[in-house]
């Protein structure tokens, strides 16, 4: 199905990244946010209230997160798409009804503009430290989609395909991008209305006494209903059964979080999206996603420049997992470079599907800015010339810490 | 067995078609309120001749938290606190559907405080049904902001030091356009408080006190639901139109019920359909 011409400001843009994903998720048909004030990601807030009333879309701006994000999966549940807008500490508040979403199969998008953590961290300046949380921040077991962008264009572009990817799979998206792709002011480029894409909700269309709300179709996910149509629909974050009356016995539970599980991890092909180049012939791949990627790029052409034969793997799709392509790569590569704004999160990821064969080198950045791609040319050319396998995720030091750790420059300079 | 199905066939109870017969029984204790709440919801369903495929409920945690899957109509029993936001999306998403939330005094007054204050400010369009049993029940009685001051729970066990709330003040103050309380025992009187609320545009609150038999009145020594009731019956006062500020509830005092407020405000719907007939061109 093509995007409606109402919902797509066609046009060349000079936006950041945050206001492009407004654009994106009124263009993926999205008729409700709702959302509370929180830096870095207030500008994609106010983006969408601006131009939504004109698509017959809404915008409201909750008392809370906590309220933000369940208004969202009622919305889903009276049949309009629907997105909220947060970071940080309002990403943590979120926490339990994103599980609720899971539970319920509730298909909205979630857009994450990370900054520096833990707690109040660094409000205005970016992170990565949320890419753990994103996957199973809620209490208990599910699967769910996280999407990283690494431009504006690519937060127009993605903030769409999360839509997509929500309706097909019945889950929540994430959107994790972070504040310097947020707030990176670039061309974007909306297209025609006809060039867009759009997953229509798969709505059941059989007779209403028949309906199961969780009943799965071959590929696991169950086509919905919403509310006001009479289909009588009891839905419960409760465990429940196909009919969505809680079941608390250890086999529906058994049968139904497996389900959960498996109708992302057994429909990984289709939802995974990677952006590959030079893998040809590397000798080391640079494993990057987000921001970490576009300096990754100038790190890269530094080590081509030095003859060093190295790889870029972007994570477009972060969760779930590429864990077959990494182990794949393992094989015939020396070592995996991760940079990455956090201590270690992906990194242990790449070193669990690298079963071994490959060295891991992770070059981490605390936040609040991010790598020189220095850090990028040093931790590959120390790759090149690392022999045999080191057990464990190998960490890197960069510039900014050997200048706090080493020299002991003023932190408060 | 062949003659009890077929008495079973032909006996059809006045509510079958209002409630999910085949979730019954309910999990509800002997002596508990929170039934008679659900069939005076029921009884005003009918009386008010809504088209029960455009109106939904929804739910939050906690005993009053699991009416939502009694009641056959679209049922949402969600997070704990967040039935009145969850209840906003649905409302905003579709506003032809008449939302109603039904559920418990800890879910919505304390959880959930702070969306009832502000979908009250708002006035959104939502009839807030708040079964009131002084205790938090499902978890075994532990005090809640609605115990009154000295009253025994499992987690005040040399009695409640802190005052409770007086939930038609909140609604009142708040902004709520239709505020009434009535106890379990008033079946007739709530069944058509709830009709009139249901009419009605914006938020409306209706509290319904109502008997903990296992947990509330066996740590109180109260008795049983019966006891409770009879004390309803002996020092619940009908005061329509008293000032909300007056409706504390004290240990064992005496309970005010009636209609406090009731009055006319635009509802959010309302304030926002006139902002958006006034722009031009998708601005203002």
């Amino acid at each position: 199905m093509r995007a409606n011409p109402k919902d797509v400001n066609t046009g060349v843009y000079y936006i950041d990244g945050d206001v492009a994903s407004g654009y994106g998720a009124l263009a993926a048909g999205c008729k409700f946010v709702a959302g509370y004030p929180i830096t870095p990601s207030t500008e994609a807030a106010e983006a969408f209230a601006r131009i939504a009333p004109k698509a017959g879309a809404m915008f409201i701006q909750m008392e809370d997160e906590l309220g933000s994000i369940a208004a969202v999966v009622g919305a889903s549940w009276a049949g309009v798409k629907s997105m909220t807008i947060t970071s940080g500490p309002g990403y943590s508040l979120m926490m339990e009804t994103i599980g609720f979403g899971a539970m319920l199969e509730t298909p909205f998008v979630l857009l994450n503009i990370q900054r520096g953590g833990p707690s109040t961290g660094v409000p205005t300046k970016t992170g990565q430290a949320d890419m753990m949380q994103s996957r199973w921040g809620s209490h208990g077991d599910y699967e769910l989609i996280a999407l990283s962008p690494d431009s504006p264009q690519e937060l127009f572009d993605y903030t769409i395909k999360a839509f997509n990817l929500a309706e097909r799979y019945r889950c929540p998206v994430m959107i994790m991008s972070d504040e310097c792709v947020g707030h990176m002011t670039e061309k974007v480029v909306i297209p025609p209305a006809d060039e867009i894409e759009i997953e229509p909700r798969r709505f059941y269309a059989g007779p209403k006494d028949k309906y199961l709300p969780f009943k799965p179709d071959e590929d696991l996910i169950p086509k919905m209903a919403k509310a006001g149509d009479g289909y009588n629909l009891y839905i419960s974050g409760l465990t429940h059964d196909e009919r969505g009356y809680p079941a608390e016995n250890g086999g529906c539970q058994s049968v139904y979080t497996k389900r959960l599980v498996d109708k992302i991890r057994l429909n990984k092909d289709k939802i995974i999206e990677l952006k590959e180049e030079g893998l040809e012939d590397a000798e080391v791949v640079v494993i990057s996603y987000g921001i970490s990627s576009r300096v990754a790029v100038r790190g890269i052409e530094m080590a081509r420049e030095e003859g060093i034969r190295v790889g870029s793997l972007r994570l477009v799709t972060v969760w779930p997992f590429p864990d077959e392509r990494i182990a794949e790569l393992a094989k015939k590569v020396k070592a995996f470079v991760v940079p990455e704004i956090n201590y270690g999160q992906i990194a242990f990821e790449v070193e669990r599907c690298s079963h071994g064969m490959a060295n891991v080198i992770l070059v981490p950045h605390g936040g609040a800015g991010v790598h020189h791609p220095d850090d990028i040319y040093n931790a590959i050319e120390y790759a090149r010339r690392l022999e045999g396998r080191v057990e464990g995720v190998i960490e890197q030091k960069t510039r900014l810490e050997r200048l706090v750790f080493e020299e002991r420059i003023k932190l408060s300079e | 067995m062949t003659v009890l199905k077929a008495v079973k066939s032909r006996v059809k109870h006045p509510m079958d078609n209002l409630l999910r017969m085949d979730r019954i029984p309910h999990i509800w204790c002997p002596g508990c309120g929170i039934g008679i709440a659900v069939s005076a919801f029921a009884a005003a369903l009918d009386k008010a001749k809504i088209d029960l495929d455009k109106v939904a409920i929804v739910s939050g945690i906690g005993c009053t938290g699991r009416v939502a899957g009694y009641v056959k109509i679209d049922s949402f029993h969600t997070t704990h606190g967040r039935a009145i936001a969850f209840a906003t999306g649905i409302k905003l998403g579709n506003p032809e559907i008449k939302v109603v939330v039904f559920s418990g005094d800890g879910d919505l007054i304390s959880i959930g405080g702070n969306h009832f204050i502000h979908a009250a400010r708002r006035n959104m369009d939502m009839l807030v049904i708040c079964v009131n049993n002084f205790i938090y029940a499902m978890t075994g009685g532990q005090v809640a902001p609605t115990t009154p001051l000295k009253a025994y729970a499992t987690t005040s066990p040399f009695g409640c030091v802190e005052p409770p709330f007086n939930i038609p003040y909140i609604a009142d103050s708040s902004g709520a356009v239709y505020v009434a309380r009535w106890t379990a025992l008033h079946v007739r009187r709530l069944t058509n408080s709830l009709v009139e609320a249901l009419n009605k545009r914006g938020f409306s609150v209706v509290e319904v006190i109502s008997p903990c038999a296992m947990y509330y009145s066996r740590i109180n020594r109260l008795g049983d639901g019966l006891d409770m009731m009879k004390f309803y019956h002996d020092n619940a006062e009908i005061k329509h139109g008293e000032d909300t500020k007056n409706l504390d509830i004290g240990f064992q005092t005496k309970i005010i019920v009636g209609k406090f407020v009731d009055r006319e405000r635009p509802s959010y719907l309302e304030s926002y359909n006139r902002w958006l007939s006034e722009m031009k061109d998708g601005t203002p």
